[in-house]
Order: structure tokens, then C-alpha cells, then sequence
């Protein structure tokens, strides 16, 4: 990583970071359990780096670093994924409710 | 080969950052919620199928069997009972902490010795952020599922022990950087990171899990980010600095719902209940009772009716006879709305989705100030499971363990019943003064059973089962 490419990384960081609190302030605590859940479901976007890893094969190794690393990350994707949508179905408006 | 893959792969990287965003900007009310969880699902498939692209993969037939194995140990990790929400989201941390841990591992053993200071700051960091995430997480689903004894375990001089540990494993670390040839003192930085997530959630019992959960959340994600910088990907440090964002605002708000400092908790020096105020003053105070009956006949004079549910009422499984209560008050032309407290539950927001479960509209679902500011006008407030998040103390006891923290107001209004097995204090073991005032009434009981009770009597008696 040369220096041109760190400064850009970290205003990407930066500028993620802020988004994401103004984005998050305005979610309500109604929702914070699903959040956390599809949080932790982005969160595993980590998936691409294994898989790189696990495919590039450069050492024995980082393969399988890589493979048990694709295993947890692909786990919390369908996991997570799963679990919020189940809980979003769950919230229903008084309006929308049959009597 | 496909021309210009590296183009192809980073449009998808790009698209796939929006829509994360948009995953969380539409997670922001219910009506559009379950977009936001399309828009993630969409901007993960694209991430992944453009990361397949990448021409440097030789090997396919491994991450084949990885991607498919993670999805059947995925599945039912996504069907899980809504109670056990808060320790699945724990162990989902903990594989989140374990995926960035090996790949940060396997990039060290692939660069070492040529590892640049910056990029083994940053890996040190993602490495030392995962190990105590992996560990800390599986302590903390250990403690929600009760495989491991709920009770705080403290001794003399933790947090110094603990402290020391961190120190050494960022002493480390800064050796490493200066020189990243020493690989043989990288074993001991990762497993020190180990050990000390699981001295860290040692000390801490299940009522703080809320807090405790949030900040794992966030390292997860910081970790995240740091793999972002060491491996170059914007889409990583993107995801990653979402997750910590959101982490980081759960976490500030749990500790301000219980009143402990942020420093405080970012130092992990919490949990630490001060269970001291027990039976101070034990003088001989009179409680007045109630039965299922005159509870009903009070319920049903009422116009505005605020339930209040704390982690007591998921445990006895009450939330479905709730339901029944809220749907007979209802149609007697009762207004029914529910309080709910920031720490309700054993994780941020878990209260609502166990309500939700059970079939009650969201809309009757308020947060703690929009409640209280209700609360002059309530005629009768419920309190089902829930004792130090209505303790009157924190208001105007400066003596109390609990003063300060913010509370629902249930005492302001005309009557108070509080469904209660006995007196004895809660987990805080703090004596509450609610109980010894003029409008309020006990109902002792055990709360799944005498809700059903207050049913009964409210649907004429008729319908006994």
C-alpha cells in the first residue's frame, strides 16, 4: 500500500464512519435488535477477503486460514440475513392489522 | 480470462457499498425496513459474485465447499427462537471476529518479514480487536444461553491484571511494527488477545449484557475495517466503519440508559453492580395487594392503560397471555400502550421484537420519553418483569447505586400495579421504594399465570382453560 493509496483509505474510512452515524442516529430503537443483526450480516463483506485468500493459494496456510474464514463470514451472512427479515415481518402496524 | 475484470470487480465493490448504505438509511423505519434487508442481500450477492471474478483465484473446488458449509451452519443460526436472539448475535460477533482474525493471521505469515510500519499497525490492530471479539463474544452466548454461571466473577486487582494483559499485547504489537522479522512473538500477541477477551467478560453479569453486546458489535466492525486497510478494499473499510458506527451509538446508549460513564465501559471496567443498598432501610413498611380480580375491575375503569415490560416477563414467557390482556382492554375501549426502557431485555431493542412476536402493533410500542411525557395523564401503569428501570430512587435517592439513571416514570401515574413473584429486591439487590407508595399495588404472582388470571375476570370468567 503506498502512501497515495492510504490517504484515500483512510478518507473512505472517514467519511463511512460519519454516514454511518447519521444514518444509525435515525434508526429507531424500535428496530436496534434487527440492526445489530443485518449490521453483523454486512459486517461479513470480510467473505471477499477469504475468499481471495482461499483461492489465491499462495501458501497452505492462507488457504486454509482462508477456507475456515470463508465457513464463519458465509455462516453470519445467511444467518443474519435470515434472522433480521424474520424479525422485520414480525413488526406490524395497529393500521395495517386485521381486527 | 474475462477483459477488464478488475474494472467489472470494482463497479460491483462500488455498488455494493451503496447499497449497504441504503440497507441501513431503509432499516430506519419499519414500513421500509425489510427493503433494507433486500438492498444488503443484493449488495452481498454482487460483493461476492465479483470477488469470484478476481483473476488471481487458481483454486475454486475449496471455497466452494466453504460457502456451502457456511450456509447450512447459517440456517438454523437464522431460525433461532426470538429469546435467544441476544446469544446468537454474540456468537455471530464471534464468527465475524474469527473470519477477520485468520485472514489478518494468514496475511502476516504471507508478508512477514516486508511488512510496512503502517500496514502491521493496522493488522496488529484488526488482530488484537478479533481475538478479544472471538473470545469475549463466545463468553458472552456462553452467559445468555447459561452454560456459564450468569454471577459476576470478580477478584482483587482485575482490571490492573486486565489492563496488563492489553499492555503487553500492544507492547508487542510496537515491536512488531519496528520490526515485523521477530514472527515468532506473533503467536503471543493473538493469544494474549484471546485470553484477555475472556478475562474482560468474566466480571460481568447478564443484566449488563445489553452494553456489552453493543461494544463487541463494535469492535467487530472496527476490526473489520483495519482488514479493510491492510488488504486495500474500500468496501471493507466501508462495511466496517458502518458496523463500528452502529456499535459505537448502541453502546452510548446503553450506558447512558444505565447511567455509567463511556469511558467507563470503553475500558471494559463495568459490570461492576454495587450491591450494597440491600435492606438499608428495613423498616417494617406496609405494601398494599391486589387479586386478578380487582386488577381486572381497575383495568377495565380505565382509560389510558402503559404496560411495562422488563426481561421478567420473557422469562416467565408471558409476552402471548400480554397480548390477550392488551387485545380484552382494547376492546373495552381502553387505550393500551407499552413503555419500553432502553435495557429492556438482554440486548438492545430485544424487548420489542419479543413484542412484535406476539402479535402487537408497533405503533403501541413507545420509547421511554415518549411515555413518560404520557405519564401524568396514565390512569393505570403495569409493570410486568421490570423493578430497577422503575425504581423512583434513581430520581431522587443521591444515595442510591442507581441515582441517576434515567427511568420510566410509572410512579406519576393514578394507580401503579407491579406483578411480582415476592419483595425480594431485584438482581441489583436494591430495595425499591415504588412498592411502599400510596398508588401503588402489588400483584403477587407469578406474571404468566396472573396476567391469564386478569383475562379471565376481564372476558366475564367465562372462558376458564
Amino acid at each position: 500500500m503506498n502512501k497515495a493509496d492510504l490517504i484515500n483509505s483512510v478518507y473512505v474510512f472517514m467519511l463511512a464512519a460519519f454516514i454511518g452515524f447519521e444514518v444509525i442516529r435515525r434508526v429507531s430503537p424500535l428496530l436496534h435488535t434487527p440492526l445489530m443483526s443485518l449490521t453483523n450480516a454486512l459486517d461479513a463483506i470480510a467473505v471477499v477477503g477469504a475468499i481471495i485468500l482461499a483461492g489465491e493459494h499462495k501458501s497452505t496456510l492462507a488457504a486454509v486460514l482462508g477456507t475456515i474464514a470463508i465457513v464463519a463470514a458465509t455462516s453470519n451472512i445467511v444467518g443474519g440475513f435470515i434472522i433480521t427479515d424474520r424479525m422485520l415481518k414480525m413488526f406490524k402496524s395497529s393500521r395495517t392489522q386485521k381486527p | 480470462m474475462i477483459p477488464g475484470a478488475e474494472h467489472i470487480i470494482e463497479i460491483t465493490y462500488i455498488i455494493a457499498a451503496a447499497l449497504f448504505i441504503l440497507s441501513l438509511k431503509w432499516l430506519s423505519s419499519p414500513a421500509t425496513a425489510r427493503r433494507g434487508v433486500w438492498a444488503g442481500e443484493a449488495g452481498m450477492l454482487l460483493a461476492i459474485i465479483g470477488t469470484l471474478l478476481y483473476q488471481g483465484i487458481v483454486e475454486y473446488k475449496w471455497i466452494a465447499i466453504a460457502l456451502v458449509l457456511g450456509a447450512i451452519i447459517g440456517v438454523p443460526l437464522g431460525n433461532v427462537a426470538m429469546t435467544a436472539v441476544p446469544q446468537r448475535t454474540a456468537l455471530s460477533h464471534a464468527f465475524g471476529a474469527l473470519c477477520v482474525t485468520l485472514v489478518g493471521t494468514a496475511e502476516f505469515y504471507l508478508r512477514a518479514p516486508n511488512i510496512p510500519p503502517f500496514m502491521m499497525s493496522v493488522l496488529s490492530l484488526e488482530v488484537i480487536l478479533g481475538g478479544l471479539t472471538i473470545t469475549g463474544s463466545l463468553m458472552a452466548a456462553g452467559k445468555l444461553q447459561e452454560i456459564l454461571p450468569q454471577r459476576p466473577i470478580t477478584y482483587k486487582g482485575q482490571n490492573i491484571v486486565n489492563l496488563g494483559m492489553l499492555a503487553v499485547a500492544i507492547g508487542i504489537a510496537v515491536y512488531l511494527v519496528h520490526d515485523p522479522s521477530a514472527m515468532q512473538l506473533y503467536p503471543f500477541m493473538v493469544g494474549i488477545a484471546l485470553i484477555f477477551g475472556v478475562m474482560l467478560i468474566i466480571p460481568i453479569g447478564g443484566a449488563d449484557m445489553p452494553t456489552v453486546i453493543s461494544l463487541l458489535n463494535s469492535y467487530a466492525g472496527l476490526s473489520a475495517a483495519a482488514m479493510g486497510f491492510v488488504l486495500n478494499s474500500k468496501l471493507l473499510i466501508v462495511a466496517g466503519a458502518l458496523d463500528g458506527a452502529s456499535g459505537f451509538i448502541l453502546s452510548v446508549n446503553m450506558s447512558k440508559a444505565m447511567n455509567r460513564s463511556f469511558t467507563n465501559v470503553l475500558f471494559g471496567a463495568f459490570g461492576q453492580v454495587q450491591a450494597t443498598a440491600a435492606g438499608a432501610e428495613a423498616e417494617a413498611r406496609s405494601v398494599r395487594s391486589a387479586t386478578p380480580e380487582e386488577a381486572a375491575a381497575i383495568l377495565s375503569a380505565a382509560n389510558k392503560v402503559v404496560i411495562v415490560p422488563g426481561y421478567g416477563m420473557a422469562v416467565a414467557q408471558a409476552q402471548h397471555k400480554v397480548r390477550e390482556l392488551y387485545d380484552a382492554l382494547t376492546k373495552r375501549g381502553v387505550d393500551v400502550k407499552f413503555g419500553i426502557h432502553p435495557v429492556a431485555g438482554r440486548m438492545p431493542g430485544h424487548m420489542n421484537v419479543l413484542l412484535a412476536e406476539a402479535d402487537i402493533p408497533y405503533d403501541k410500542l413507545l420509547d421511554m420519553d415518549e411515555v413518560n411525557a404520557d405519564m401524568p395523564q396514565t390512569d393505570v401503569a403495569l409493570v410486568i418483569g421490570a423493578n430497577d428501570v422503575t425504581n423512583p430512587a434513581a430520581r431522587s435517592d443521591t444515595t442510591s447505586p442507581i441515582y441517576g439513571m434515567p427511568i420510566l416514570d410509572v410512579d406519576k401515574a393514578h394507580t401503579v400495579m407491579v406483578i411480582k413473584r415476592s419483595m425480594n429486591p431485584g438482581f441489583a439487590g436494591i430495595d425499591n421504594p415504588l412498592y411502599y407508595l400510596d398508588n401503588n399495588l402489588m400483584l403477587f404472582g407469578d406474571a404468566k399465570a396472573f396476567v391469564g388470571s386478569i383475562v379471565r375476570e376481564l372476558s366475564g370468567g367465562a372462558s376458564h382453560g
